[in-house]
């Protein structure tokens, strides 16, 4: 096999590792370097500026304020997912239970599941525009159901009290399907016997979550965070088409900041690839962070 | 794996990246140069041709595919080319223009004519600080096409040369004429037998009878709040008069916190205090608000000229939208109330790289002749820069309040351009203190306070070139 092994990579790891160089890597380097210029986009004149767009960056309320946005969407969004969607995936994999079959889903556990999946089959575009209608202030789904039940509405989108609430929700609601069927395939993984066990023991269904199925899943669960986590650092697309950052900047999170500097009121690209930049190094962090919390011993079924 | 291992992984793998991004690091920002070499199209300047075309040149038009569509730019290449019928025309229509021709700006192959427009907009400031735009100049001074013995400039409204120069430089056309001001439903208001009201006492008053009758009197976009600061800013300049807008296009200090945007401020209070705007604007966008207003859920809005052909779709029949001036602060105001904000919109240049600049501006003076325009009106009801093009075109009913609003207006007509030079003030700060202010979160002083902290911003940002005018 020895002398065999050259030509295979050859021919099947360097070409697609030269396109990532060239078409992934190579603009990370790029945007570093742009980083460091004041380029306003439109000539081809950059002059470099060291580190100055870090130091007004610094100095920039509006990407604190950003970064603050992301940091709630980093501390809820993971969780909040994360935990509805082990729950559901529960309900569907073990959350009937008739005695004498032992361990099985709830009634209508396929017809569930489907639904769960309905969001991930939707673009994020339309995601978008679909919730912006239910959070119409005067005919949406939310405003009409509370006053049909003789309950004032707020505004939603347009009141940075619940704006950022709102997109929130939006957010959760558009992930937690993906990871119902992700739990629930690693749910499928773990023998039923130890489930049966389990229930010969007497263990409640949520004892049973705790102790049982989250230490079996640990992996997926630890994969679905950093996913997650990277999901909620960026939040852009979502983010700029339901409130484009507003109102008064309450919804805005650090894409939007960058993409807005660049492409929207300004053409500052130089400050943007900053702004970039700093997002890279923040999502790797985390990414690194929450792995390494999250090791522990894997436990293997044989 | 160990130890020796990964340190010489990684050595391999900095050996690969760094070439490669010795490469590219010329991919996005170091084009410009190499391309100058591409041939410029020139033609000979003769009487027929002003501008020196070159008649078998192709020309590239880009156009904002919005409110207006693109046909009637197909009918102005048509005019184009059958004066020149060895051209090729290369048309594209785009709502993206920002995000489909800045690496072409970069790359020194900018397409001819481009109608920068719309959302993604390419920020002026940014494109006029690079020198990026061809000095329409000689455009001005061309024989027009179809006014015999006039030059382009002498067919044009007053104020259309003025708000497309920067620093005394002509760099962009804009090519219709809108006036900003407060729109109503002429049929609503005399099945009800309101009327109009002229100064802002007897609005309040109106808007106390419209409430009573069960109508919101206002709605607006409460996600896009900066189309409120059009009358606000309009009542203020009416009472302090046109100083008011010189101060804030110049950046002046304290220019928002005047005396004049205090009184206006003050004033536009008022509909939020005593609750005359449509509960749920502050979530509603500019569709959503316009169409509330189309669907007689509230009696006036703020928009430009655009709303009539924007909710062509959702109007009723015989709706008869009507626009109308700012009331008056009283009758110490210095423009009287006929005043309206009317400016020069929807920009067209040419860049300064554009292999056929020349064609370029003749396309604009195909676009500036007396049957371009009419077409363009026909097309797209809206009005042009050029003088009395629309003599002669039959025009819809809220187009024609336009004409005569204007008309009235006259000499006293105002504007204000720190939009155009500075985009973000407007779009991005004045419009979030807009969005606090009328939904009622803050009052007039954090309001003014706000807006000057914008102002303060943009002026102490030493990255953004600073525009003046003088009068």
């Amino acid at each position: 096999m020895k002398h065999g092994k050259w030509p295979l990579i050859v021919t099947f790891l360097v070409p697609p590792v030269l396109l990532y160089v060239f078409f992934v890597v190579s603009p990370y380097f790029q945007a570093f370097q742009i980083s460091t210029t004041d380029w306003l986009g439109y000539s081809a004149d950059a002059n470099p500026v060291g580190l100055a767009n870090f130091k007004t960056l610094w100095h920039d309320d509006y990407v604190w304020n950003a970064l603050k946005n992301n940091a709630i969407l980093l501390g809820l969004v993971p969780v909040l997912t994360i935990v509805l969607g082990l729950f559901f995936a529960t309900m569907l994999a073990m959350g009937g239970r008739k005695g004498s079959a032992g361990v099985t889903g709830v009634r209508g556990g396929a017809l569930y599941r489907t639904v769960y999946f309905f969001p991930q089959v939707l673009s994020v575009v339309i995601i978008a525009l679909l919730w912006k209608e239910v959070y119409h202030p005067n005919k949406g789904l939310l405003t009409t159901a509370l006053h049909g039940l003789g309950l004032p509405a707020p505004t939603w989108l347009g009141d940075p009290a619940t704006a950022f609430w709102c997109v929130l929700a939006v957010m959760v609601w558009s992930n937690v399907g993906f990871y119902v069927v992700l739990f629930g395939a690693a749910m499928s993984a773990v023998p039923k016997e130890i489930y049966e066990a389990v229930l010969l023991d007497g263990a409640s269904r949520f004892t049973t979550l705790r102790r049982v199925t989250l230490p079996l899943l640990w992996d997926t669960v630890q994969v679905a965070w950093v996913y997650l986590a990277i999901f909620a650092l960026d939040g852009f697309i979502l983010v700029q088409l339901m409130t484009n950052g507003g109102p008064n900047f309450s919804t805005d999170v650090i894409g939007v900041r960058m993409y807005d500097t660049a492409f929207g009121s300004e053409t500052k690209f130089g400050y943007a690839s900053a702004i970039g930049v700093v997002m890279f190094f923040l999502t790797l962090s985390v990414a690194v962070l929450s792995l390494r919390i999250g090791r522990r011993e894997r436990i293997e079924y044989s | 794996m160990n130890r020796r291992d990964i340190l010489r992984r990684s050595a391999a793998a900095g050996l690969l990246a760094t070439p490669a991004a010795g490469l590219l690091a010329g991919c996005a920002t170091g084009g410009g140069g190499d391309k100058n070499d591409a041939e410029i199209y020139r033609g000979t300047k003769s009487a027929q041709n002003p501008l020196g075309v070159k008649e078998d040149a192709p020309l590239e038009v880009v156009i904002f595919g919005g409110g207006f569509g693109e046909e009637y730019a197909k009918a102005h290449e048509a005019m184009y080319t059958e004066k020149y019928p060895k051209a090729k025309i290369k048309h594209s229509s785009t709502q993206e223009i920002s995000k489909t021709l800045q690496p072409r700006f970069v790359d020194g192959s900018p397409p001819d004519v481009v109608n920068n427009s719309g959302t993604g907009q390419i920020d002026f400031n940014g494109l006029v600080s690079q020198n990026a735009l061809a000095d329409l100049g000689e455009l001005l001074a061309a024989p027009s096409l179809d006014a015999p013995g006039k030059t382009v400039k002498d067919t044009l409204l007053p104020g259309a040369v003025e708000i497309g120069s920067y620093d005394g430089k002509f760099l962009v056309l804009n090519y219709t004429y809108t006036a900003y001001g407060i729109w109503y439903s002429n049929k609503l208001f005399t099945e009800r037998k309101w009327e109009y009201a002229k100064t802002w006492e007897e609005h309040i008053a109106l808007c106390k009878q419209i409430k009573a009758a069960g109508i919101a009197p206002w709605t607006y976009a409460g996600l896009h709040p900066r189309y409120m600061s059009w009358p606000l800013i309009s009542t203020a300049i009416k009472f302090g008069g046109p100083s008011v807008a010189l101060a804030l296009d110049n950046l002046e200090p304290n220019a928002w916190k005047s005396d004049s945007m205090k009184a206006a401020a003050d004033a536009w209070h008022q509909i939020v205090k005593d609750k005359y705007i449509l509960e749920g604007s502050p979530g509603l966008d500019h569709k959503q608000s316009q169409t509330a207003w189309c669907q007689g859920k509230a009696a006036f809005i703020s928009c430009g000229s655009w709303l009539e052909s924007e909710q062509k779709d959702v109007t009723p029949a015989g709706f008869n939208m009507t626009i109308a001036p700012t009331p008056s602060l009283g009758s110490g105001d210095k423009l009287p109330f006929e005043a309206i904000r009317g400016t020069a919109g929807e920009p067209f240049l040419v860049p300064a790289k554009a292999r056929n600049v020349a064609g370029g501006l003749e396309y604009f003076r195909t676009m500036l002749s007396k049957k371009g325009a009419q077409d363009f009106t026909r097309k797209v009801a809206s009005l042009t820069v050029v003088a009395g093009a629309s003599e002669g075109v039959e025009l819809p009913y809220g187009l024609n309040t336009v004409v005569k609003a204007l008309d009235a207006s006259g000499a006293n007509g105002f504007n204000w351009v720190y939009n155009n030079y500075y985009r973000k003030l407007e779009r991005n700060l004045v419009d979030a203190a807009c969005g606090e202010f009328f939904s009622g979160r803050i009052g007039p002083a954090e309001f003014l306070e706000q807006c000057q902290k914008g102002a303060d911003s943009i002026a102490q940002d030493s990255s953004i070139k600073k525009y003046k005018r003088a009068a």
